[in-house]
């Protein structure tokens, strides 16, 4: 039997995802800011950042859509003993995880609807690194400038001409995130 | 070891919470539906405040509950013990000292910072309800950005009054799109809602979280001939003699006497702890034992 599937949740639920939450809230609000993040371990490839994500915001209300490389029997059985989100398609996903070249194209996620910008996908991203250089950033919760190493940049000023509609991105790289809001704008750096 | 699952709530509300937070610090000023619990204590009485409060408080946060600027006020004093109890985090009456502040229609007079949370309890969140009662409408009108009808609010003030004479939950508009009711906060506390920390608001019984980021753009309606003014008491402080500060006016005997004092407790304090003096002020201070 497999049990790699049963272990890496938080010890302490609870205290874990209020740390895990606030780290979230922080990276959010304030785009360009590294937040680092413990407790959760998931199968491979799935980060750190990205496992304690899944757990503090992941239920089995929200359905989740695993791209090519991160959907696997074994990630499949984590998620479903740790969290019980319905595996989804793009089209019906309320969170995502993946590479950012595996969860190409985005057009079928959600953006929401002009009377409920809420309602739209937020994608975790997997990254390689994450630093604070590269594509600047500007717009709420940055004081002037702050920069940000994206995978690219074209994708982002469109989410951004859509305002108030869009996708959220969080970018995960270890044990490392950083979190990207419709609102930011996005400039090559 | 409390009786309680840490601050109160259950995961999976907390996390419902959670979801709607981020996405209302997503879209700025843009209220976000969320599946309100029912709260030991009646709605009116900061419910929305506190399930955002128990979805963002960690064991290492240190919590100041403010009703009106005070400290020490039935509201704020029981949520205090309500979070001491069912979270055990450390609270304190010094705005300087929290981490996560929830607030009950006034924001401190000390500058907040990066490292501060900011929770808002708010009664009615829809800046265009008592405009326009059907929620369908108002959600349309938001959708299009349709706001005139704020604005011939506010003119039927100036008509009326010869003034804008809107003075608590003043409309703002965030980041140029959403209009929001910024609770009923004095609109002496408009120009502070641009600000460091991250502000969160949650109206309980109306169902409904929204969010400011930190430095996002928070502009207060108005016309270029009647432009706005974030208007106070013209009185100073008669306990700390603060001439900056929002006032509150206490009536003290039954023929007309009055003095006007700080509202916010914490801030009042700390300046005669300091050595000022207003002119109502107690001549020395008592030694505590």
């Amino acid at each position: 039997m497999q049990t790699e599937a049963l272990t890496g949740g938080f010890a302490n639920p609870p205290v874990e995802a209020s740390r895990g939450f606030r780290a979230a809230l922080n990276a959010l609000a304030r785009p360009g800011t590294i937040e680092t993040v413990a407790g959760a371990g998931a199968p491979a490839p799935v980060s750190t950042a990205a496992a304690v994500l899944l757990l503090t915001l992941c239920d089995a209300e929200t359905p989740l859509y695993l791209a090519p490389g991160h959907d696997g029997q074994a990630v499949r059985d984590w998620i479903a003993f740790h969290i019980g989100a319905p595996i989804a398609d793009a089209g019906e996903a309320m969170f995502a995880l993946g590479t950012w070249e595996a969860l190409q194209p985005l057009a079928p996620f959600r953006a929401g609807t002009s009377e409920y910008p809420d309602r739209s996908v937020t994608l975790f991203v997997e990254m390689e690194g994450l630093e604070q250089k590269g594509a600047r950033l500007t717009g709420p919760g940055i004081r002037e400038a702050a920069h940000l190493s994206l995978p690219e940049i074209a994708a982002f000023q469109a989410n951004r001409a859509a305002f108030p509609l869009g996708r959220d991105f969080y970018f995960c790289a270890g044990d490392r995130l950083a979190g990207l809001p419709r609102s930011t704008m996005v400039e090559a750096g | 070891m409390s009786d309680y699952n840490f601050a109160y709530l259950d995961e999976q509300t907390k996390r419902m919470i959670r979801r709607a937070i981020l996405k209302g610090v997503a879209v700025p000023g843009y209220q976000v539906p969320f599946a309100s619990r029912e709260m030991p204590m009646p709605y009116g009485w900061g419910t929305g405040g506190v399930q955002v409060s128990a979805a963002c408080l960690t064991p290492e946060d240190t919590l100041k509950v403010i009703d009106q600027g005070a400290d020490d006020t039935t509201n704020a004093v029981s949520i205090r013990k309500f979070f001491e109890k069912t979270a055990e985090v450390a609270t304190t009456e010094h705005t300087g000292e929290a981490t996560v502040i929830q607030t009950r229609h006034r924001i401190p007079e000390e500058p907040l910072t990066e490292d501060q949370i900011l929770v808002y309890q708010v009664p009615i969140p829809e800046p265009l309800r008592f405009l326009e009662p059907r929620e369908t409408e108002t959600r349309k009108m938001h959708a299009l950005e349709e706001y005139g009808l704020m604005h011939v609010k506010l003119y039927e003030d100036i008509s009326r009054h010869g003034e804008i004479a809107t003075s608590y939950a003043y409309p703002v508009k965030v980041e140029g799109r959403y209009v929001m009711d910024p609770s009923p906060i004095p609109k002496f506390d408009n120009p502070k809602l641009e600000m460091a920390a991250i502000q969160l608001f949650g109206a309980g019984r109306e169902q409904r979280i929204y969010a400011i980021p930190p430095y996002t753009q928070v502009v207060s309606l108005d016309f270029e001939d009647y432009p706005f003014v974030a208007s106070k008491a013209n009185h100073a402080c008669a306990l700390c003699g603060a001439g900056d500060t929002y006032l509150d006016e206490v009536i003290v005997d039954d023929e007309g006497g009055r003095m006007y004092v700080c509202s916010d407790t914490d801030y009042c304090s700390g300046r005669q702890d300091k050595g000022h003096r207003g002119e109502m002020a107690a001549p020395y201070m008592e030694v505590a034992e």
